[in-house]
């Protein structure tokens, strides 16, 4: 197998898996604060909040990351707004990633009985008060796996970005193999991916056994 | 923005021939993972060496790779190697190889779940292994594996759209068509796709929702 | 001595399986029956374009591909098949064609492929049948004049074609931005999230008639000849392709279908053999 094309076209991949590993971490920002506030609105008992907050996560974890990430990529530049695709991408990520994190942070939150947080509020203290020093503490064992798993999501998601040139490691691909073998561009692509992604597929294994007690694989 | 495509037969036609393509791939790429996930999921619960640690292998590599990685992978080096495979097939090849991965998991933590009391009573009462598993601990797995397979499956079904980048003629796709020829229709095209994901998706995991409370019932 | 001996043994080679297609017989030179197999077939798989306007063009108001490419095929199964609906079209893109003909999903290209010398290790190539250029398009009230104004800018082309190398050989500040095709590139430029697009004049043309708030500039800084993509040892079939094209150049369908699409006479000096010619390379 011909893997003359790493030395080609060097750059363009620690461009590339510089990129994968940036927006992967600006979207994880995100998408954690978004997630937070739409499961927040979820519980809030408001009648109209708590259903926006669920109509956000039906309506975008139905729908396909890459019809998302075309729609910021044109609508966007429509009303004006004219971002890198790198901006786009983060974006993108994030607002669908979030969804899938107000799930399982609303799922921790719901798991803490709900008279602790009668007491904490007859105890004098705010809601947000209570959310941060009482409910969440306590649920932050059982989101911290699943909130792993959906970090190696959004590592593998940011791919998506190829779509629209987003110049992260799957774009890389298209670059590579534009005069090279494909085999050994996607193998040694795979590889990279993997390197990212198992690290953090242990770490989640690892946290699953010694807080929530699952089984070993 | 340009909605005037909803009274254009000819644009339906286009968009409907690409959500038969999307459901096609969906369909057979949801039923080949499901005989390949409960084969994998099956092999790694039983603990066979060699063979569950090959499905293991294979589990772990393949969910902790980008799907789109897959999918050209399926597409463009398949065809290097010289194997001639039309690109729906190709395309339900790379669904299946990755699906099946994640449906393998949700089979291997249904089994799991099933009390471990019970394999040894239905031992112990003179039924072998093998129908032990099929008997006992397989109906009452799959029960519990609804929701999850389904929640999966609604992934599939919109991760079709993924193909777009090796120009499946899918939904995605023809609307791409579409927009590239009349473009103030870009943003409406993607709204409007994005809402037909919704309708499908949103239906089956209603259903399944349905279907659980039934069986708990 | 021994060049001698090699040209001797091919003689006796060709001899060996000139004798066996003479006899019905089944030698290993007689491997290539592509003009046979199609005929047998009684269908001709073409690879075409559907997103390009002007040479294969898929009408979402009909559902219909067309362009000039398209019409070259209707009029090659026409007169190999002896109607045209005997064509099947198979959609490629600059990325997936080479692979697709390799593979067998498709008995040739006809999709604005140049003919370059890389690409001849891969497939064979027919007489040239349209001579392109690499240009750029621009918004009308763009500020790129000539291709060296790329410099710094966003400039959209599809991958894997050999567009994206072309610019950065000519203007190496330019920024490369590689799209699934040249529909995706042209939305992003008409997006404004790009600032150019480049690739050949006549996918340009294409683009510019849909929407004429943009035009060319730069001139042509490539020599792209367009030739017809066929499998690699399918002599028969290409030299059936050769004799086709010469056929209709000579009795002006060629002219014919050229006005319709290019609204204008086709050049004169249309090279038989030409091969891409692009600056630094």
């Amino acid at each position: 197998m011909d893997f003359s094309f790493l030395e080609f076209y060097q750059q363009e991949f620690y461009d590339g898996l510089w990129t994968t590993i940036s927006v992967s971490l600006l979207a994880l920002v995100f998408s954690l604060i978004l997630g937070t506030v739409i499961a927040v609105l979820r519980i809030s008992g408001v009648k109209a909040l708590a259903g926006f907050g669920t109509a956000y996560v039906e309506f975008i974890r139905n729908t396909p990351l890459v019809a998302q990430i075309f729609f910021v990529f044109f609508a966007l530049p429509a009303v004006g707004i004219k971002l890198s695709q790198f901006a786009v991408g983060t974006i993108g990520l994030s607002i669908y990633t979030s969804s899938y994190i107000a799930e399982v942070i609303r799922a921790g939150i719901q798991s803490v009985p709900r008279g602790q947080m009668e007491a904490a509020r007859s105890s004098g203290m705010t809601y947000v008060q209570a959310m941060w020093y009482v409910i969440l503490p306590q649920a932050f064992k059982l989101i911290v796996p699943p909130l792993g798993n959906q970090f190696i999501n959004l590592v593998k998601n940011s791919s998506v970005l190829a779509v629209i040139a987003g110049g992260e490691l799957m774009y890389f691909t298209d670059v590579a193999t534009t005069e090279a073998d494909v085999t050994p561009v996607y193998l040694f692509v795979a590889v990279v991916y993997l390197l990212l992604t198992v690290p953090l597929s242990l770490l989640v294994h690892f946290l699953e056994r010694r807080w929530l007690g699952k089984e070993s694989s | 923005m340009d909605f005037s495509f909803l009274t254009r037969a000819d644009i339906m036609k286009t968009l409907l021939d690409g959500l038969l393509v999307t459901l096609e791939v969906a369909l057979f790429s949801i039923l080949f993972s499901f005989i390949c996930g409960i084969v994998l999921g099956t092999l790694r619960y039983t603990k066979i060496p060699v063979l569950s640690h090959l499905a293991a292998l294979y589990i772990e590599t393949v969910r902790n790779l980008p799907l789109l990685l897959i999918i050209f992978f399926g597409f463009f080096a398949f065809k290097e190697w010289g194997w001639e495979l039309p690109i729906t097939i190709s395309v339900i090849i790379s669904m299946t190889i990755f699906t099946s991965a994640l449906v393998g998991e949700i089979v291997r933590g249904g089994l799991n779940s099933v009390d471990k009391g019970q394999i040894e009573a239905a031992r112990a009462s003179g039924l072998t292994y093998v129908q032990t598993l099929w008997h006992i601990v397989l109906p009452q797995a799959l029960r519990r594996m609804i929701p999850p397979m389904v929640s999966q499956f609604v992934s599939l079904l919109k991760d079709t759209s993924l193909a777009v980048a090796i120009s499946l003629p899918e939904l995605m796709h023809n609307a791409q068509i579409v927009y590239s020829r009349y473009y103030n229709m870009t943003v409406p095209l993607l709204i409007f796709v994005s809402l037909v994901y919704f309708v499908i998706n949103y239906s089956l995991s209603q259903a399944s929702r349905q279907l659980e409370k039934k069986l708990a019932g | 001595m021994r060049k001698w001996c090699t040209l001797l043994l091919i003689a006796a080679m060709a001899l060996f399986g000139a004798a066996c297609n003479g006899t019905g017989g089944g030698g290993k030179i007689a491997d290539d029956n592509s003009l046979e197999q199609i005929k047998q077939r009684g269908k001709l798989v073409a690879g075409v374009k559907y997103d390009t306007h002007l040479f294969g063009y898929k009408d979402p108001a009909d559902g219909q591909v067309k362009g000039f490419e398209i019409d070259l095929m209707k009029e090659l199964a026409k007169r190999m098949l002896g109607d045209e609906s005997k064509l099947e079209l198979k959609e490629v893109n600059s990325k997936t064609r080479i692979k697709l003909l390799n593979g067998g999903d498709i008995d040739l290209i006809c999709a604005t492929m140049t003919i370059s010398e890389k690409r001849k290790k891969e497939v064979d190539f027919s007489r040239v049948y349209f001579m392109a250029g690499q240009s750029l398009l621009v918004p009308n009230n763009s500020p790129i004049k000539t291709v060296h104004d790329t410099k710094g800018k966003k400039v959209a082309t599809a991958k894997g074609a050999t567009s994206g190398n072309n610019l950065k050989s000519v203007e190496p500040g330019a920024q490369i931005q590689l799209y699934e095709n040249y529909a995706d590139a042209f939305t992003a430029l008409r997006a404004g999230q790009v600032d150019a697009l480049t690739t050949d004049d006549s996918i340009l043309m294409g683009m510019q008639q849909q929407d004429p708030n943009f035009k060319l500039v730069g001139g042509q800084f490539t020599k792209e000849p367009y030739g017809i993509g066929l499998k690699k040892g399918a002599n028969e079939l290409r030299a059936y392709v050769d004799q086709f094209l010469d056929q209709i150049i000579a009795d002006g369908t060629y002219a014919k279908l050229y006005m319709k699409w290019f609204k204008q006479a086709p050049p004169q000096d249309l090279p038989r053999q030409a091969v891409q010619a692009s600056p630094g390379k």
